[in-house]
């Protein structure tokens, strides 16, 4: 299958008040046509900083540091103009957010909204904007676009505003779908509905979907790949099933650990392994692995080398100095 | 066992003035009975909007029932004013969902921790400063702290803070309004475990608010299930996340997604079209898929499925 993303070697670092502030270490990643790539990790480790980084939207603007590359279709995202980017936000690269309230403009009735984001990047009359602007709100299952095209957002609920960017978010048929964390306000049960309007969006159109979650339970019934992130760097990828039934990175398994489960644990043991410590700061500087300090698995070479990658087949690979255990 | 607090019949309505003067009425809660024995932690759970929060809000009395009663100690507390609700407030305290909104960003945390105690009475400077450095042991935190502003910290170290606080003054009961929502799933590991630990070692009572059903489980022993002001599932926390009876309960445990288990699909209808306020029968009547006619008329009462384990429907 043809790779719509495939981001190589991507090192990020801001320049502010503090200085230069190395965010993103080392991170390749690819995106498949038609595929869903989950980014899970704990605040912080540089999730939503990838989103933006592929959107070139970096705070800062044009001081940040880029290096690697960012291929999207064939071009290189990181040596597009300003003017150049453009044409591809919305259009071929759309996103939806965490908070569709802050995302829709509260002066504006849904309709207007929705027109101006198909008017922009279609040529297309204000009437037959408004026609499609309906068909994708029957897409995602609104069952009254006209009432929904006039209404204004705060008369919507949390669900249906958050329908409302999906549609608007799909409504240019974007090759690549960014979605960062969009069920996180939501409840569970309207969760899993966006989940399938996602999935079947996916599927309909061939839209690569990059999710970014820090729920491994949403990840786990939405992506094809995962990609798990700590402080900046990716420590482990590979097939959702693969990474989540055999975690393999000793950040993985420490987070599968902490959710609290609903079945009772075997060994009858009910303390929910917390992990020590926090997600450090991006200016610490640290030698060798960065989730060595709070890793129950540390050895010395830890401390003193960065991890090498470890790359197996399918698509998997490991940021560790230990090894891969092998299946029986 | 003697019930330490005890609700009857709860009722809240809130009249909400639009700008042009007239008053409509948002039914919070439709009468809510619940009782909870000492040492015991009560899981409450629901959707956004079912009454969770406007239920500790008027428990630890920052709003007045509209109807029914609040029975603490056998002490009738639902309409107590000024003294008597500060000696209340000593007994119940609470932990709010967002620790970086619940302390005051101007209060070093000593402060934060002394304030409480002489609210509550005659202390020494030294004896309150003792008591702060014992508190933040208690949720795992130096004393190096006591100088710090909670900026210094993160979310998970605010909300230790925040449960510390709420020990100050050696309360029976604390109310737990989403205490783990806003942090990370390693956080919220340390953050329940404290808590855990800390009900053994005082023998303190919960009321545990939250969404996310498998926290609940995690820390309650029994749980209640609301849905538009209403309970519709009582129990112990095993038998109604292992064998739901309640509808509404059964449709809140598909839609929790764990790792491992397969996708279900949810009905993409839209709930909130149709969802008009029932008077005389079940609220659930319109999202409900084994709804009749008996249910829009008549309010289900609470069936026993088991001695402890009550539902509010027609076909439990």
């Amino acid at each position: 299958m043809e790779n719509i993303l495939s981001i190589k070697n991507l090192s990020v670092s801001l320049s502010g008040k503090r200085g230069i502030v190395p965010i993103l270490h080392n991170i390749s990643l690819e995106v498949e046509q038609g595929h869903i790539l989950g980014i899970v990790g704990e605040s912080g480790s540089g999730k939503s900083m990838t989103a933006f980084a592929i959107n070139q939207l970096l705070p800062g603007g044009r001081k940040s540091i880029v290096d690697g590359s960012i291929s999207f279709c064939g071009e290189d995202l990181t040596e597009k103009t300003e003017k150049e980017m453009t044409k591809f936000r919305g259009k071929e690269i759309a996103m939806i957010f965490q908070e569709p309230m802050t995302c829709l403009n509260p002066v504006f009735t849904i309709g207007r909204q929705m027109k101006d984001v198909i008017m922009t990047h279609q040529k297309k009359s204000s009437k037959e904007a408004e026609k499609q602007a309906e068909e994708m709100l029957e897409k995602v299952h609104i069952r009254n676009p006209n009432r929904v095209l006039s209404c204004y957002p705060y008369e919507l609920s949390g669900g249906m505003r958050q329908r409302v960017m999906i549609a608007i978010a799909l409504s240019c048929s974007p090759k690549l779908l960014i979605a960062d964390e969009p069920t996180t306000a939501l409840d569970v049960t309207i969760q899993a509905q966006i989940i399938f309007l996602i999935k079947e969006a996916c599927k309909a159109t061939g839209t690569g979907v990059i999710f970014i979650s820090h729920d491994l339970g949403v990840v786990s019934q939405l992506c094809d790949t995962i990609a798990v992130m700590y402080s900046g760097q990716i420590v482990e990828v590979g097939r959702a099933a693969d990474v989540l039934a055999h975690p393999q990175h000793p950040y993985t398994k420490a987070l599968l650990a902490s959710i609290p489960s609903f079945t009772p644990r075997e060994d009858g043991n009910d303390t929910l392994s917390a992990i020590p410590g926090m997600v450090p700061d991006p200016l610490e500087v640290i030698t060798g692995c960065r989730f060595a300090p709070r890793c129950s698995y540390a050895m010395d070479i830890c401390h003193k080398k960065v991890p090498p990658l470890q790359i197996f087949a399918d698509g998997y690979s490991l940021h560790c100095h230990l090894q891969k255990e092998v299946e029986n | 066992m003697e019930p330490l607090l005890e609700i009857r019949d709860l009722k809240k309505t809130f009249k909400i003035k639009n700008f042009f003067g007239s008053t409509t009425e948002v039914q919070a809660l439709k009468g809510i009975s619940l009782s909870i024995a000492k040492g015991e932690s009560l899981g409450i759970v629901g959707e956004s909007g079912c009454g969770k929060s406007t239920l500790a809000n008027l428990i630890i009395r920052l709003d007045e029932p509209t109807e029914g009663s609040i029975i603490l100690d056998g002490q009738d507390i639902s309409h107590i004013k000024e003294k008597a609700l500060r000696k209340l407030r000593s007994r119940i305290q609470i932990v709010f969902q967002d620790p970086y909104s619940s302390l005051s960003p101007r209060m070093t945390v000593e402060e934060i921790l002394t304030e409480p105690m002489c609210v509550e009475g005659v202390k020494t400077t030294k004896q309150m400063r003792d008591k702060a450095v014992e508190l933040l042991e208690l949720v795992g935190m130096r004393s190096s702290n006591l100088s710090r502003y909670p900026h210094e910290f993160s979310g998970g170290q605010r909300q230790r803070l925040s449960i510390a606080r709420a020990l100050t003054t050696e309360p029976d009961i604390l109310l737990l309004d989403e205490p783990t929502s806003a942090l990370d799933v390693s956080v919220q590991a340390q953050v329940l475990n404290i808590l855990t630990s800390l009900q053994k070692q005082m023998n303190l009572t919960y009321l545990f608010i939250s969404h996310n059903l498998a926290v609940v489980k995690y820390i309650s022993n029994r749980t209640a299930v609301m849905y538009r002001g209403k309970v519709m599932e009582i129990g112990p926390s095993k038998n109604i996340l292992m064998s739901p009876a309640h509808p509404y309960t059964k449709k809140l445990l598909e839609a929790v997604p764990i790792v491992g288990k397969p996708f279900h699909q949810p009905d993409t209808e839209d709930a909130s079209v149709n969802d008009g306020d029932i008077v005389d029968g079940c609220s659930y009547y319109y999202r409900c898929p084994f709804a009749e006619k008996r249910c829009l008329e008549q309010q289900p009462e609470f069936l026993a499925k088991e001695a402890s384990h009550l539902v509010a429907c027609w076909k439990g």
